[in-house]
């Protein structure tokens, strides 16, 4: 009797995950089949970019200056030992544009642009905003869901190469003005170390597949909620703990793709 | 009865044998009901007696588990979503809550249908947009925010919003709730003399007696998932039926229990939390 209920219990749940994962895949092609406001209207892109961006700048700024300031300091304590503390600059040039650019990044978007995202759709929803767009003939996935998704995926990546510019910025801080590392040495083994293609271009891809990824959750979330405080509550949860799984999930998938030999 | 007496090809909305709900569940059964060109119609009822269904599956919004919803002469579980997108445009919905898109000014919340959908001089738009904000008495607060307008401001914004567009059906759900004594006479007015001037059908949700008897032509009254009684005000006013006559006088006693109906599932969570004490 037990183990039928079990059984049952396991059906109905793998149903239930198989189920959420269609619409989930559904509601992104949906997204990308009704992306031509992109070109139709780009200045509710253009505000989506603004909002979603500039917003998040103070945050990635100050989160990139004192990443770069710890990996100065890791990084030459660990160099020293080598006594090969010139390469400082590849080090934090490379740990960034690789890795913590990308990565850190994404997770405070998750934090800052993916809950806001997630909120404002799910209170539109409860105060009947979308369900007066769908009768007025307007198509709110069209027109409020589509700018907000392009503008994340537009916004990640150029939040990305902020975070980590302004982190060489902090390595360079630590390592030449206070440690007091040759700046001609920082610079020229980033310049000779870091490859445009498979280290730059590959951290953008990430950015951008993250933030993808990111804004999806968040968006998808949010026309998911339930139209109640305690709904919209749960799903800006779900948008910080799915996001920030998901991101660090892929990011182990496309280091072993792209940096593989 | 202004309803029964023009022809059927002025009928805007009509609902025939319809049966509405939520899942398999079933809430108002058999319900008929018309709106014609220029006709005010006031469809009343408790709360909870559906009456926002109804609004629902005009707009398209859900589906008739049975019956034909037709609008404009087309039904709406037959039509396409380009169809249905179409026959949207041709009407204007006052939202319970009014609906109002927070992240936008008063001007923009009633520009926002035109915008969409009509390509107006930036100067056309202007004008068309302050006179309508006019006629709700609300043409100097265009540049507020719709946070610092108070909630019966807010009302008469959506208001301004369902008609900009002057379609050729108007939903009101409830137009008068939240309103003072002076914006509630201007609004039911309003709502006249729009059906009149524009000839587009008015169908008003509310629980006001007083004011909705004032501009309607003709009445529905729903209750317990059916229409109760309908007809044109004076002669509803005039029924001996004991349930119009209760809901038109509310009185609390007669055939609509004021209380809840008890159920198995409330005697179950009662046992409950006796046994949990």
């Amino acid at each position: 009797m037990n183990i039928n209920l079990s059984i049952a219990t396991l059906g109905r749940t793998a149903r239930k995950r198989i189920t959420g994962l269609g619409t989930f895949v559904r509601f992104f092609w949906l997204l990308l089949a009704r992306s031509s406001i992109l070109f139709s209207r780009p200045r509710l892109v253009s505000q989506q970019i603004h909002f979603i961006g500039n917003y998040s700048l103070l945050i990635i700024i100050v989160s990139g200056l004192f990443v770069g300031f710890v990996l100065g300091l890791q990084g030459y304590y660990t160099l020293n030992r080598y006594g090969s503390e010139e390469a400082l600059g590849l080090l934090v040039a490379l740990s960034l544009t690789r890795e913590l650019g990308p990565v850190v990044t994404a997770l405070l978007f998750a934090g800052r642009a993916g809950t806001s995202l997630t909120a404002e759709i799910g209170l539109m929803k409860a105060g009947e905003q979308l369900a007066a767009m769908e009768v007025m003939a307007v198509d709110p996935i069209r027109r409020v869901l589509v700018p907000r998704f392009w503008g994340g995926v537009i916004a990640m990546p150029i939040l990305a190469a902020v975070f980590s510019m302004v982190g060489i910025l902090g390595g360079w801080v630590v390592g030449v003005l206070m440690i007091g590392i040759d700046t001609g040495a920082f610079w020229s083994q980033m310049q000779s170390g870091v490859d445009v293609w498979k280290d730059i271009l590959n951290g953008v891809i990430k950015s951008v597949v993250f933030g993808v990824a990111v804004t999806l959750i968040a968006l998808y979330e949010g026309w998911q909620s339930r139209p109640t405080p305690e709904g919209v509550a749960r799903a800006t949860t779900r948008t910080v703990v799915a996001g920030s799984l998901v991101v660090l999930g892929l990011d182990f998938m496309l280091t072993a793709l792209m940096f593989s030999n | 009865m202004l309803s029964h007496a023009t022809p059927s090809d002025d009928i805007v909305l009509r609902l025939t044998g319809v049966s509405l709900g939520y899942g398999e569940h079933a809430i108002l059964k058999d319900i008929s009901l018309a709106a014609r060109k220029g006709q005010v119609v006031a469809l009343m009822g408790g709360s909870g007696s559906g009456k926002t269904t109804l609004l629902r599956a005009a707009t398209g919004q859900i589906k008739a588990l049975a019956g034909q919803v037709s609008l404009f002469g087309r039904d709406l579980n037959l039509a396409t979503d380009s169809e249905r997108q179409g026959l949207r445009q041709r009407i204007g919905v006052l939202f319970q809550q009014g609906a109002l898109f927070t992240d936008l000014n008063v001007f923009e919340n009633v520009a926002f249908p035109l915008r969409e959908h009509a390509s107006l001089a930036a100067t056309d738009l202007l004008n068309r947009v302050l006179d309508t904000l006019d006629a709700v008495g609300l043409r100097t607060a265009a540049h507020l925010r719709v946070s610092e307008i108070s909630g019966g401001m807010a009302r008469r914004v959506a208001l301004a919003r369902a008609v900009v567009r002057q379609p050729e059906l108007i939903l009101y759900d409830e137009p008068f709730a939240g309103l003072d004594p002076i914006s509630l006479g201007i609004t039911a007015r309003l709502i006249r003399n729009l059906s009149d001037r524009l000839g587009c059908a008015s169908v008003v949700i509310t629980h006001d007696v007083e004011e909705s008897f004032a501009i309607a032509d003709h009445v529905y009254l729903v209750g317990q998932g059916h229409i109760k009684a309908e007809g044109h005000p004076k002669a509803l006013s005039a029924s001996v039926d004991p349930y119009v006559q209760q809901f038109l006088n509310g009185a609390p006693d007669g055939p609509v229990p004021f209380n809840y109906p008890s159920s198995s599932a409330f005697d179950a969570w009662l046992k409950q939390q006796s046994t949990a004490r």
